[in-house]
């Protein structure tokens, strides 16, 4: 206290004389190059995952030459990761909240579950079961959001728990039982309506694609130039902050989780046009699946930071490595060990940028 | 002069647990003036204004702004009604901009159908307002707007949150603890900015621990030990270890708080 105000007293005359607001500059700090990159990495996170999906499609192209660098393979990637690719837009919305959603892959099971057998064991019409199947997904993800937001448990605990109540409720309600693709292809192809394939010049894109990349640029949207989206972000980054600055978290919260499971039932539809059947025992890996992608895309489990678009080039990284080692026809193992090894290079580059900070 | 508070508290009480924070606290703000609310660490000065500015809701009392009686249920409904406040811990989303967090829950929606429809921010017009909100204050020299906060020393952040109550306030600023982390210079800064806020009309409650701060600005001093105001007194009648005793319990407080009767506006 008396330390305090000695010095004080000695900065009295001096602050007096200094009207003028020198208080701060703010200036970038960037001085070498190093904390340049530093800080470009910090406005724009996605960059890395951006530089390493070139290099290695790269790498892969010129190691393996037009039997990898060509639009058919090119495209064959965008297919298989579409699935993970809609899945890791509902996790990159949760964990921007500094949450986790583990019931991704079981809402997405469950739902295309749904739009099967409201469809062939209730004989709804097709649309009708459709938009069953969104609302169950919907429904599974706002349970989620109110037990995070107004039981205030943990988001790891809570999606722990509905992972397993949703599978059981899948494999209970499905009675295991797989719909097979030529019925749903004789009596409800919109069920498979993803799953349709049209070809510009060699390269086959599937609607299932197209509804990828339009809701990563819709979310991208949303995200950075919404209130929603700066609210998102304001969540992840403290949460008390954001309530005492105007931000109405529990309400947030359960937003995002109900967005989250809605997306994941659109995954749940696009999945049944890849499969061309319903199967109930499908997605087992989705979850891990998402995380990763979220993760090697850059944003931080510590919620607050990165891009849609960051996890949209992660999940086509893990997609160029399985693809490209497999056509170099190494074991699979190598493809899953240099996935590892990216989700760990991924967050440490993550906790560097985040010492930006000042 | 009989004026009539802008903002009154009567019989607060805020209860965690086992702890009473606030203990049938009584809490009055006239307009125009400084207000410095001083006490102890735990006294619960912060309640106290969390209580006024909507962050918690007490068990008990009472709340009037301009007489009528108020019940908010949240910061936003608070800063509704012209209540703007800076929070010990700043409230500030470190990862956001400056422009993004002096926006926070109240941002502009573009014209036209892209706001309408598209629910579009309006980027342009929310960084302009910022850029000369912060420089209207003479609070700082901004190269870029859309920094993120966290890139800013804690004096600059500190700044940046005064800046946004300063700037939104309509009726009261409150103010806890605003020159905490704050060097000699950008202490100075924070004086004369609640000095400009004052000149603009705006009643101002000023928490702090620091006396010369407290004796330099504060027109009325509200004294506040263990959850209760035990003194209100005018930085004239009073040196700062009195003070300081009145605080702590080493003197016994004045039977009447002294502003009252000097504005003759009793409870
Ligand atoms: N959220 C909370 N949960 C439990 N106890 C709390 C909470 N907030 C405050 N308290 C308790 O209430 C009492 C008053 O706290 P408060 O923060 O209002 O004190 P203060 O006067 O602002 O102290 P300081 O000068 O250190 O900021 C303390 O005993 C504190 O432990
Ligand atoms: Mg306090």
């Amino acid at each position: 206290m008396s330390e305090r105000d000695a010095r004080d007293a000695e900065g009295y005359g001096e602050g007096l004389a200094t009207r003028s607001g020198d208080v701060a500059t703010f200036d970038g700090q960037g001085h070498s190059l190093l904390d340049a990159i530093q800080h470009k990495l910090h406005a724009r996170p996605e960059f890395v995952p951006l530089i390493v999906l070139v290099v290695s499609v790269a790498i892969f192209g010129v190691v393996l030459g037009s039997k990898f660098f060509s639009p058919f393979a090119l495209t064959l990637i965008l297919q298989q990761v579409a699935i993970v690719g809609i899945v890791g837009c509902a996790q990159s919305l949760v964990i921007l909240t500094a949450g986790i959603d583990l019931s991704v892959g079981a809402i997405m099971v469950l739902s295309s579950v749904v739009m099967g057998q409201f469809t062939f064991r209730y004989g709804l019409p097709p649309e009708i079961a459709v938009l069953c199947g969104l609302a169950c997904g919907a429904l599974c993800g706002m349970i989620n959001g109110m037990l995070v937001a107004l039981m205030r448990l943990p988001p790891f605990i809570v999606t722990l728990g509905m992972w397993q109540i949703v599978l059981a409720t899948n494999f209970l309600f499905s009675a295991n039982e797989t719909i097979r693709s030529q019925d749903i292809e004789a009596q409800a192809p919109i069920l498979q309506f993803f799953g349709e394939k049209f070809n510009i010049g060699g390269a086959i894109f599937t609607y299932g694609v197209i509804a990828l990349f339009v809701l990563v640029l819709v979310l991208n949207y949303a995200l950075n130039h919404t209130a929603w989206g700066r609210h998102v972000m304001a969540i992840g980054d403290d949460p008390d902050a954001a309530e005492l600055a105007g931000v109405r978290v529990a309400r947030m919260r359960i937003s995002v989780y109900t967005l989250a499971g809605l997306i994941c039932a659109l995954a749940g539809w696009v999945m049944i046009g890849r499969l061309g059947s319903v199967s109930p025992t499908t997605g087992q890996f989705t979850n891990i699946e998402s995380i990763t992608a979220v993760v090697i895309g850059g944003i931080s489990l510590f919620g607050g930071r990165g891009s849609v678009l960051g996890m949209l080039f992660g999940a086509l990284i893990v997609g160029v490595f399985s693809l490209g080692l497999r056509l170099i026809g190494t074991d699979p193992q190598w493809t899953y060990l240099l996935i590892g090894v990216l989700i760990i290079v991924a967050v440490a580059i993550d906790q560097w940028i985040r010492k930006v900070a000042a | 002069m009989t004026r009539e508070p802008i903002l009154t508290a009567r019989g607060l009480v805020k209860r965690y647990g086992r702890v009473v924070a606030l203990d049938r606290t009584d809490f009055d703000l006239y307009p125009g003036e400084v207000l410095a609310v001083i006490g102890d660490n735990g006294a619960g000065k912060s309640t106290l204004i969390k209580a006024i500015s909507g962050a918690v809701t007490p068990d008990a009392g009472e709340i009037r702004l301009e007489g009528r009686p108020v019940h908010f249920t949240s910061p936003m409904r608070a800063r509704d009604a012209g209540i703007e406040t800076v929070y010990q811990n700043l409230a500030l989303s470190p990862a956001l901009s400056i422009a993004d967090n002096l926006f926070m829950g109240r941002e502009l929606r573009a014209p036209g159908l892209m706001g309408k429809i598209f629910r579009k921010l309006d980027r342009k017009e929310m960084e302009r307002i910022a850029r000369d909100k912060l420089s209207e204050l003479g609070l700082m020299t901004i190269q870029n707007i859309n920094q993120a906060v966290e890139t800013l020393s804690g004096g600059q952040r500190q700044g940046v949150a005064v800046a946004r109550a300063a700037a939104f306030g309509s009726k009261v600023v409150i103010m806890d603890e605003p020159t905490a982390a704050l060097g000699v210079k950008e202490s100075r800064r924070v004086l004369e900015l609640i000095r400009d806020v004052k000149a603009r009309g705006l009643p101002i409650v000023l928490i702090s621990h620091n006396m010369p701060h407290v004796f330099e600005v504060a027109d009325r001093i509200h004294i506040h030990r263990l959850g209760r105001r035990i003194a209100v007194i005018r930085p004239s009648d009073y040196s700062m270890s009195d003070a300081v005793a009145i605080m702590t319990g080493a003197m016994e407080p004045p039977d009447a708080p002294a502003a009252e009767r000097a504005d003759g506006a009793g409870p």
